[in-house]
């Protein structure tokens, strides 16, 4: 108890250093930024395809506020703590993490949290766009869905980190983990619903995202922004995710607790 | 010349040698880029699920320009890319002083630094993939468009060449960059998707302002034999001049290099 103590008072301290450092790297946060450049893509692809006639159940406007979405949901949860701590692993620089009396996973979250209103400040003219375009004749009126929009981002944001930080333990069971990183980017591009929707998808495909947690971290923020739904459905949405944020958790915890007992510190 | 062909047969044979020393990972990797392979044929399977053509695209069409995509990706991320990487780490640590020391022109000698040889697993797929779309279309290309489909290949990886050098010789100056190759790579993510699928303004910025047309579009239409000579001269002037530009650029760049060390 008294270590979840002890992180909560660094929270703020390590709140700033994230903000700082965002900051002092602002060109290369803002490349970041730009690399994700593949929603702007397939919206001008599916628009143009759908100039003439409409694609399965989707038109054009449609396409493009779910694209706008979709850009706007992975600005605010994306992050890279994978790639990171793999440099770390394999550099021996995460030694001196291990040093410090507070458990990494929390202090990678505050780097990351850190980096959200930043994200915001790219996010926000998204959504003006968002509203306009679309004319807001097909997006959600209700208050409550508005009113769980956040949360349901929320969610999203803390199931992509802890998917993210147990992609990044994998640098403790094998050398080169890259590899299997463009193969999760792959794989998420594809069952989160972020390259297309999930319900143009084969079915087989559709299947498959219902167990695995990336429709929680795109597709069901996606489905509360872009499409009205009943509340009973909005809160069944957000179950979904709740179940996946603890068990991706859970399971990111497990995950570093096993890897770091082969942890060697090369270099050190 | 003969020099730097023995040189970069040295370089060769120094990766593969280490890429064997570990061969579980190299099998690994294979696999692993297999799969990539796979993955990145699905989105378009999907959207020909829908429709037989896109703006006079038909499938097996599309699939030869994903093929050209696939080889493309292969060479760059089996010769370009990781001797352009260890490039900028260089330049930021200072080492780079010791390539500038031998006795070859700097450009040749970190151009193919360093190979990740099982990428050849890559190329063989991309290879089966245009075959497969041949299939589909039920008659093989002809000897002429073989051969011009190849050339345009080469001069698409020229292209691609050329534009990585630009981007990695801007570290001279702005020292970390390791995220513009990583912009740089998003963006000719769109060059596996022919460019006539695109709106007008797109395919302008795709085919003139960051050629990803040219790369794999303009070669996969020479194969198919459907490419006017008007766009193939186009091609191959845009590869040579993108060629051109770099070498300005890095010469420029070189200049300007302080040295990070002393």
């Amino acid at each position: 108890m008294t270590g979840l103590v002890r992180t909560l008072k660094a929270m703020p301290t390590l709140l700033r250093v994230g903000v700082a450092e965002t900051v002092a790297y602002r060109a290369e946060f803002l490349v970041w930024v730009l690399t994700t450049t593949q929603p702007l893509i397939m919206m001008s692809l599916m628009t143009f395809i759908t100039r003439s006639r409409p694609f399965a159940n989707y038109d054009a406007s449609q396409f493009v506020a779910y694209y706008l979405a979709t850009l706007i949901v992975r600005q605010l949860t994306g992050n890279w703590t994978a790639w990171q701590m793999m440099d770390e692993v394999r550099l021996g620089t995460l030694a001196m993490r291990l040093l410090r009396p507070i458990h990494p996973f929390f202090a990678y979250i505050a780097q990351q949290a850190a980096a959200i209103p930043f994200r915001a400040v790219i996010a926000l003219p998204l959504a003006i766009i968002l509203l306009v375009t679309s004319s807001g004749a097909t997006l959600p009126h209700a208050g409550y869905q508005i009113a769980l929009m956040p949360v349901s981002v929320a969610l999203a944001w803390l199931v992509s980190f802890a998917v993210m930080f147990a992609l990044g333990t994998l640098a403790f069971f094998m050398t080169q983990a890259m590899g299997v990183g463009n193969i999760y980017f792959g794989m998420f591009s594809l069952f989160s619903g972020y390259l297309l929707p999930l319900d143009l998808m084969p079915r087989v495909i559709a299947v498959m995202a219902d167990y695995l947690p990336f429709k929680s971290m795109m597709f069901i923020p996606l489905q509360l922004i872009t499409r009205p739904q009943s509340l009973e459905s909005c809160l069944h949405l957000l179950a979904t995710q709740a179940a996946w944020f603890v068990g991706s958790w859970l399971f990111a915890f497990f995950a570093w607790n096993r890897g770091i007992k082969r942890f060697e510190s090369v270099g050190t | 010349m003969t020099k730097y062909l023995r040189l970069f047969r040295v370089q060769l044979g120094i990766s593969v040698a280490q890429a064997m020393a570990y061969r579980a990972n190299f099998l690994l990797e294979g696999v692993f880029g297999i799969a990539n392979a796979l993955l990145t044929l699905l989105p378009l399977i999907v959207v020909y699920a829908k429709a037989d053509e896109f703006n006079n695209w038909t499938y097996p069409d599309a699939l030869v320009v994903m093929a050209y995509f696939q080889a493309l990706r292969a060479i760059l991320e089996g010769v370009i890319s990781p001797s352009l990487v260890d490039l900028v780490q260089n330049i930021r640590n200072g080492s780079f002083d010791y390539v500038l020391l031998k006795p070859v022109d700097a450009q040749m000698l970190v151009s193919a630094a360093r190979y990740e040889p099982w990428k050849i697993f890559d190329l063989l797929f991309a290879i089966g993939l245009a075959v497969y779309a041949f299939m589909l279309r039920g008659y093989p290309p002809s000897v002429p468009d073989v051969v011009f489909g190849l050339a345009l290949l080469a001069s698409g990886a020229v292209a691609m060449y050329g534009l990585w050098i630009i981007c990695a010789a801007l570290a001279f100056w702005v020292g970390r960059l390791d995220n513009l190759m990583f912009l740089l790579g998003s963006i000719f993510d769109t060059a596996r998707w022919p460019v006539a699928v695109f709106p007008g303004i797109w395919r302008l910025f795709f085919t003139f302002v960051i050629p990803v047309a040219v790369m794999t579009t303009f070669p996969a239409m020479a194969i198919l034999g459907r490419l006017e000579p008007r766009q193939a001269v186009g091609t191959l002037v845009g590869a040579i001049a993108l060629l051109a530009v770099s070498r300005v650029v890095w010469r420029a760049a070189l200049r300007s290099y302080t040295s990070a060390s002393s």
